[in-house]
């Protein structure tokens, strides 16, 4: 294996572990302030389809990303008033989600299927992309990888030292507690839906926008769910919910690697691998059933209701 | 502005008449969709909900939607009420669907009596063992089933698409992705002429009765009941509790992949990539709109299996992308999960303050 | 308006779906005064302390702050005015740091963030409790967590501090600690509302009391002036019964026998048990005392078999090692079980009474062959709910439904009608009113002298030493020693629920510093 081919597969990896670090690091908020969505997969695909109209109409990626994000924002609003206004299991609110969303992705794209639009460029870093081994993978990225590794530094800066990060983790520890002290639970957790919404809506618009760059039914592929697990896996821990994206970016792009060793196996077995890691991670991780309860928000998708 | 009142005691009118209610809103909103669509909207919703079924055929032909969907969600039912989230019924139909083929290859140019009962039994196994796996990672490994199902799901999907591409394919098949087309031997009968009304429907009606006999008359069935709605005070009783997950995993499995058997072996015909249309996704809502009992969940799964008929009939008629049917499905999920609010809350209607004019002259009095 | 009183509530109602929680309640509070208030089990003194902080919205009624007539419209407004309360359940976030806590409570009110820490050290110091600020609540004792939610109070210059049921939660040493704390409060110029049901402490240290019935003022006192019967006749009405007089017996023949049981602490918050000795006779009481959270969970769960230990030894029933067996076949060897969460564990909230008596006594003849028999459910609930006089809309009814002790009394009547060989109890009468306290005291009694053998578990002294044969402590997962009750003096039983017994056998067993510390 030549050094070309570790480069490319190290760019391949962030590449594809983008969309997974997004959708992840969204949810991981949102469970954060202990809501549980389970409808990353039906955001990610209104946002993949919405930003992709967009962009096919209006030529503007900005505009693209921009409304895939919005998408994903008042989407989540449908979600929250469900399962936090209307008090509905939240797991159950989360699957009607992803099959409304994908249903209603499938509709609204249906005139664009199979059509392209021109990916999102990368930005090199002027000389560092010249640095060999990590110097495409890190720096030769297109924006929103950029935009991902920011978002990551402010949402560990905000838990770690802002009063907001603070009142997430109570929200989503004992809510009740929270409301009789005055704390803005509704809200809070509202506003962390809406953030895990925009992230999913903008991994979506990362994957028909620049990854692909096309528009296919379906075409998340099961990404929302594998970042759901990705959550567990980090042990709501945000530098591991980058270490994990990558790890599973790396994981789907296997078939990349056996070529490069020259290995032939059937690509429909290659295509299982992520979510056969993601089981495997599964697997591992709840071992310890107390050890992952440790880190659980404690009231994670649990109903509350403010009563009074 | 809309407040919530929590209720004594839930009210047993809305929990039967919510799933009703968030039909007609669906209706509704069908309504409004397919005006804005530029539909004549009566129109539509007539080729939606009523054209299908407007004859024999169509009848039978619900039917036929509705055996796989409705076999599904007996078992997810069970599944439910014990709180096992167990989001695989598609993975578990489409394995069945695979063992069965496996089997029923077998007896292409087979005429023996064994061919069809074999076809049906591999696929039931092939589904229970699927949905064994599920059951050993939640009850040995402690991991949670709604991720282990969907992972389990996207693996069957690539497991079929292998099968037909690989080791299942047709030999004969000019390179198409299908498996041979099954033997007459191996077909479940036809049980009125000229329809496709198949020996599903018997397998159907004894889910039927065995779920509802288990759910209202058996212990373990009352057994499962307070496993998921208190999971301590089961352990307090001392129920067996991996015993009853792992039982209600397993059958729901078995009557997935019966569901899969029945579709390969019945109106398709052979194995092919397509063969479940999400009826394993769609089982779910059903399961709920029939609020987990035997009775509503037929009347749920009949109206589901209208919709997919309702959205083929629809692309046909009217032009209407087919992924109609899915939106539905999702409204339909999303106003019973509202709807469902006023089982447990009286929901108060007021206006903001500063609006209420009784408030606004008392404010002057003072 | 009148200047002498601090607080005055007048007129305040609310009225909740079902129920009239307050009625025209009048509450006066004066200056330097620690003022009780007092009343059953639902008579109202939640609702009506939680609406002068701002938590309950009332109807009907207003509240006067030094005079003025003042809208509290949350808590935040209560802090504002000078009001500080300590809810009986803390309002404490277990993940987070003393000072991350009070801060994200107090918000703008905590001052600036870099002082805060010092701050809270110093005023839990001037006060006589002292905190280590960056220490997480979840490793905090019972009686250290409630410092900090006085503490938090404390930090807000306040004229008014709200205490529920403080002393629930509390070793009796701690106890005297605590009001030596309002007592300093008292003398700085700061009032006090004290709500309790323990008579002996209000007498012991409150000026004047208000008694709350069924949502009604029902008297005013001056506690040293009145003796506990009569105040305790204020707070129930003239038609109950208070009294009832308590047989010792010695019982006769071991029924269960615990020798040397140690387990682990599984998770992150439990308390590992060590060396746990323990008989309970045929025919006898045994009362376990201690402060919640000392492995009393833990003991109960090793006993009823929710935690088994595979290949343990310890636990025997009759003679017959239980240690691995599951609760169902504890069941069948004559065990019955009354947990402390009623709703939730003891019975399932959305199911009605008759599902309720299927949930444990399905081995009594009300399953055939894998079926049920539902007339001999509905018999036998029927028979629960009349011979234990349940009040409720009937066998329909939803065990939510029912008041705390009404189910309580059903729940006990379930277990006691499986004639049971050993029943386990944890805190029976939690939360329960006198009526129902004392009819099921009555069935208890009946039970032991039948020849079964109960071990109770229970945070009220009160009432271990109303029905306990034999009584000892638990503390940080160790038992004390057990001593006929009528010859344990309470200040004995207090030290034992702080941990200073000496340990006889801890071969193996390091001494634990928490219990060390609070002796």
């Amino acid at each position: 294996m030549d050094l070309d081919l570790i480069t490319n597969i190290l760019y391949a990896t962030i590449r594809t572990g983008t969309p997974l670090l997004l959708v992840a690091l969204g949810e991981m908020v949102c469970e954060k302030s202990g809501v549980l969505n389970l409808g990353q997969e039906g955001m990610m695909l209104l946002g993949a389809v919405a930003g992709f109209i967009a962009m096919y109409h209006c030529d503007s990626l900005f505009i693209g990303f921009a409304v895939a994000a919005l998408t994903g924002v008042l989407i989540s609003l449908l979600f929250g008033f469900i399962a936090l206004n209307l008090n509905a299991s939240q797991v159950a609110t989360g699957l009607a989600l992803t099959i409304f969303g994908t249903g209603l992705s499938a509709f609204l794209g249906a005139d664009y299927e199979g059509k392209t639009v021109e990916a999102l460029p990368e930005l090199a870093l002027g000389a560092l992309k010249d640095i060999p081994l990590i110097g495409k993978p890190l720096f030769a990225q297109d924006a929103i990888v950029y935009f991902s590794w920011v978002l990551v530094v402010v949402v560990y800066l905000f838990f770690k030292h802002h009063r907001g990060g603070l009142a997430i983790r109570a929200a989503g520890e004992n809510p009740e507690v929270g409301s009789s002290l005055g704390l803005p639970v509704m809200r809070i957790r509202y506003l962390a839906v809406m953030f895990g919404g925009a992230c999913a809506g903008l991994a979506g618009g990362y994957l028909s926008m620049a990854y692909t760059p096309l528009w296919t039914e379906n075409m998340t592929a099961g990404r929302g769910w594998i970042a759901l697990a990705l959550v567990v896996f980090a042990s709501w821990r945000i530098e591991r919910v980058m270490l994990g994206a990558y790890l599973f970016g790396f994981a789907s792009i296997m078939h990349l690697v056996a070529q490069g060793l020259g290995l032939s196996i059937d690509s429909n077995l290659l295509a299982m691998l992520p979510y056969v890691a993601t089981l495997v991670v599964l697997v591992m991780l709840s071992k310890d059933k107390e050890r992952l309860k440790l880190f659980e928000p404690m009231s994670l998708a649990k109903p509350w209701h403010r009563n009074n | 502005m809309m407040r919530l009142e929590a209720r004594v005691q839930n009210s047993p009118f809305w929990t039967y008449f919510s799933p009703v209610l968030a039909v007609i809103l669906t209706v509704i909103t069908g309504f409004f969709l397919f005006a804005a669509l530029g539909q004549p909207p009566v129109e539509t919703l007539y080729i939606f909900f009523i054209e299908p079924i407007s004859d024999w055929y169509g009848l039978t032909e619900l039917i036929v939607k509705t055996i796989p969907i409705l076999l599904c969600a007996y078992g997810l039912a069970l599944c439910f009420r014990a709180s096992i989230w167990n989001i695989g019924a598609e993975g578990q139909l489409l394995i069945g669907g695979i063992c069965a083929t496996a089997v029923a290859v077998q007896f292409v140019d087979s005429s023996s009596f064994l061919a069809m009962p074999l076809t049906i039994v591999a696929g039931m196994i092939g589904g229970m063992a699927w949905a064994g796996i599920t059951a050993f990672m939640k009850l040995r490994l402690n991991t949670n089933e709604t991720l282990v199902t969907i992972m389990m799901n996207y693996i069957a999907l690539n497991v079929l698409l292998w099968s037909v591409h690989g080791p299942l394919k047709d030999p004969n098949g000019y390179n198409f992705p299908e498996s041979a087309l099954f033997g007459e031997s191996t077909l479940l009968p036809i049980l009125v002429e000229d329809t496709r009304l198949h020996l599903g429907l018997l397998f159907v009606l004894l889910a039927f009765a065995a779920t509802w006999t288990f759910m209202s008359k058996t212990f373990a069935g009352f057994q499962i009941q307070v496993l998921g709605l208190d999971p301590s005070a089961a352990k307090m009783a001392g129920y067996k509790q991996h015993k009853l997950i792992a039982m209600v995993l397993l059958v729901s499995g078995a009557l997935a992949g019966l569901a899969g058997a029945s579709e390969v072996a019945g109106p398709i015909g052979q194995l092919v990539p397509q063969i479940s249309p999400g009826f394993g996704y769609a089982a779910i809502i059903v399961a709920f709109l029939g609020r987990l009992h035997p009775v509503g969940i037929t009347l749920a799964g009949l109206l589901m299996g209208l919709i997919y008929m309702g959205g083929e009939m629809a692309q046909i008629e009217a032009g209407l992308p087919n992924s109609i049917t899915g939106i539905f499905q999702g409204l339909m999920l999303f106003y019973l999960l509202s709807c469902d609010v006023i089982i447990r809350y009286r929901v108060r209607l007021y206006r903001p303050k500063f609006l209420t004019p009784s408030k606004i002259s008392a404010q002057i009095q003072e | 308006m009148n200047k002498e009183n601090r607080v005055m509530m007048k007129g305040m109602t609310k009225q909740y779906p079902g129920c009239k929680a307050n009625d025209g309640i009048n509450l006066n509070i004066k200056h330097k005064e620690i003022h009780a208030l007092l009343g059953e089990n639902g008579a109202g003194k939640s609702t009506l302390i939680k609406t002068l902080y701002g938590v309950v919205k009332p109807d009907q009624g207003e509240i006067f702050w030094n005079g003025r007539l003042v809208d509290i419209k949350d808590p935040a407004a209560a802090r504002a005015l000078g009001i500080g309360m300590v809810f009986q359940h803390f309002s404490l976030f277990e993940t987070l740091t003393i000072t991350e806590n009070i801060a994200l409570a107090l918000g703008e009110q905590a001052g600036h963030p870099n002082t805060l820490a010092r701050r809270i050290k110093e005023t839990s110091e001037r006060y006589g409790m002292p905190l280590s600020p960056e220490r997480r609540v979840s490793s905090l004792s019972t009686g250290e967590r409630q410092r900090v939610e006085i503490v938090r109070c404390l930090l807000l210059d306040i004229q008014l501090l709200i205490l529920d049921e403080p002393t629930s939660v509390l070793t009796p040493q701690e106890v005297d600690q605590l009001f030596k704390t309002l007592r300093t409060l008292k003398k700085e110029g700061c009032s006090v509302l004290f709500i309790s049901h323990k008579l002996h402490e209000v007498t012991d240290i409150c000026d004047s009391a208000t008694i709350l019935r069924a949502g009604k003022v029902s008297g005013h006192c001056i506690p040293k002036e009145e003796t506990p019967a009569s105040i305790a006749r204020m707070m129930v009405g003239d038609d109950t019964p208070i009294s009832n007089e308590t047989r010792r017996a010695e019982g006769s023949g071991v029924f269960l026998s615990v020798d040397n049981l140690s387990i682990k602490a599984e998770a992150m918050f439990d308390i590992p048990l060590k060396n746990i000795n323990l008989t309970v006779k045929k025919g006898e009481i045994v009362g376990i005392a201690g402060v919640a959270g000392n492995g009393q969970e833990e003991l109960l769960k090793a006993l009823s078999g929710e935690e088994t230990q595979k290949h343990g030894n310890s636990i025997k029933f009759a003679q017959q090692v239980v240690d691995g067996m599951s609760p169902l076949k504890r069941r069948r060897l004559g065990m019955a079980l009354v947990p402390e969460d009623r709703l939730g564990r003891g019975a399932v909230p959305t199911m009605d009474l008759c599902e309720n008596t299927l949930l444990t006594s399905f081995d009594h003849g009300l399953v055939n062959r894998g079926f049920l028999n539902k007339n001999k459910i509905v018999a036998l609930a029927d028979k629960i709910i009349a011979k234990y006089k349940v009040k409720t809309a009937g066998n329909h009814a939803h065990a939510a439904s029912l008041s705390g002790g009404n189910l309580q009394k059903f729940i006990i009547g379930r277990e006691v009608e499986q004639q049971p060989k050993f029943l386990l109890m944890s805190h029976p009468t939690w939360g329960v009113d006198i009526g129902a306290q004392v009819a099921i005291h009555k069935a208890i009694l009946n039970l032991r002298d039948q020849g079964c053998a109960i071990l109770i578990i229970s945070e009220d002294l009160d009432e271990l030493y109303k029905v306990s044969d034999r009584l000892g402590a638990i503390c940080d997962g160790k038992l004390s020693p057990f001593l006929p009750t009528d010859e344990l003096p309470l200040p004995q039983l207090g030290q034992w629920m702080a941990g200073d017994f000496a340990d006889d056998d801890t071969q193996g067993v390091t001494p634990s510093p928490k219990g060390a510390t609070h002796s």
